[in-house]
């Protein structure tokens, strides 16, 4: 793996809105065009991309706000996944 | 308790499933094959664990699918006072599910016609019990969505239509009242703006993302009709605006050329990775 999840996960949010300038520390959610289903789609992205399961109380929108908060659940439930 | 029979384990039954049972109500979920039903108690377990994700209650996935059995076959739910179906939008599949539910079930179910176009009063007349045949237009997701469209047939009594009601209330919904009409309120507008948003892009007026920039921008919506049209699935709206088209024989329901060359082409929405946007991964 040669990025930071981190980035893998700001390659992912930024591919499906091109339009959007999104750094890591952007609410995607407050900028309004980022739904509730997208919140599912990045659930199931960050589960397959960092072989991690994130446990029931960790799904919350807060977590998935933005790229650091979504690489720090990462580094929480897999520490040697979010620096490799 | 009463126990609740949905019948069809596709994308609107799962989620009618998944609505009743996190609300109380135990559910005898029918499909034709064990695979199905196996697949739709998995959709079911991850809905539920995403729920407060979506907006909706926090969900616990194994108190919700402790709520629900499966059968195969329609005997499964032959005992059910109340069956809501949700089988697939065509007339012949419908019809010989609903004479096969009719044979199986006692003179005083009702049954629940989940549709968004068939008309309420065709599918009763195949039934012995005209009077106990409604329809509700769930919306999808069906747990997300507040309200539903209520569409009593010709002969369907006040009490079919108090009990719907009273079960609808029960699963957190509200309900709008229609008269039976091909389309109903939803789709007869909804088609046909989505339909004349994909001329707009066939004639070159505009981009698909100029039209839905203006529904977003200008009117507010969340979502432009032809984000709208991937998110549904473009094959859908061309055989929902088919079906507008023969029910009515009306010329303004025609279906646009480029949905036809979309459904041909496999630019089917976000199912399959493009439609009038393309996704980088399909869902």
């Amino acid at each position: 793996m040669s990025n930071t999840a981190k980035e893998q996960i700001l390659d992912f949010v930024r591919g499906r809105y091109p339009q959007a300038e999104i750094d890591e520390t952007q609410d995607i959610f407050a900028l309004g065009f980022v739904n509730s289903l997208f919140a599912m789609e990045l659930v199931m992205f960050v589960e397959k991309t960092f072989g991690v399961t994130i446990p029931n109380e960790e799904l919350k929108i807060d977590n998935f706000r933005t790229a650091n908060a979504m690489a720090e659940l990462v580094a929480r439930l897999s520490p040697t996944l979010a620096v490799a | 308790m009463t126990v609740i029979g949905v019948i069809g384990a596709g994308v609107m039954g799962v989620g009618v499933a998944q609505n009743l049972a996190s609300t109380g109500h135990d559910v005898v979920l029918v499909d034709k094959d064990e695979q199905i039903l196996a697949d739709a108690l998995g959709t079911i377990a991850r809905n539920a664990r995403m729920s407060r994700l979506m907006g909706g209650p926090a969900l616990d996935p194994d108190e919700v699918l402790a709520r629900i059995t499966t059968s195969v076959g329609v005997g499964g739910a032959a005992k059910c006072d109340l069956i809501i179906e949700n089988v697939t939008e065509n007339w012949d599949v419908k019809r010989e599910v609903y004479q096969a539910l009719d044979a199986a079930c006692g003179p005083d179910t009702v049954f629940v016609v989940n549709t968004s176009a068939i008309p309420i009063t065709k599918v009763a007349a195949v039934t012995g019990r005209p009077d106990k045949v409604i329809g509700v237009h769930f919306m999808n997701p069906v747990p997300a969505k507040p309200a539903v469209e209520l569409i009593p047939g010709f002969h369907t009594s006040p009490g079919t239509v108090q009990r719907t009601r009273d079960l609808l209330t029960a699963m957190g919904k509200k309900s709008v009242d229609v008269k039976d009409s091909c389309g109903f309120i939803s789709n007869r507008v909804l088609m046909l703006t989505v339909n004349e948003a994909a001329y707009l892009v066939h004639e070159g007026v505009a981009d698909a993302e100029s039209v839905d920039e203006v529904f977003r921008s200008c009117f507010g919506h969340p979502m432009g009709p032809l984000e709208t049209a991937d998110l549904i699935g473009v094959d859908t709206i061309l055989y929902s605006v088919e079906v507008l088209y023969e029910h009515y024989a009306d010329s303004k329901y025609r279906p646009c050329p480029l949905l036809k060359q979309m459904t041909d082409a496999g630019l089917h929405g976000r199912k399959s990775g493009r439609g009038f946007y393309t996704y980088s991964t399909a869902n």
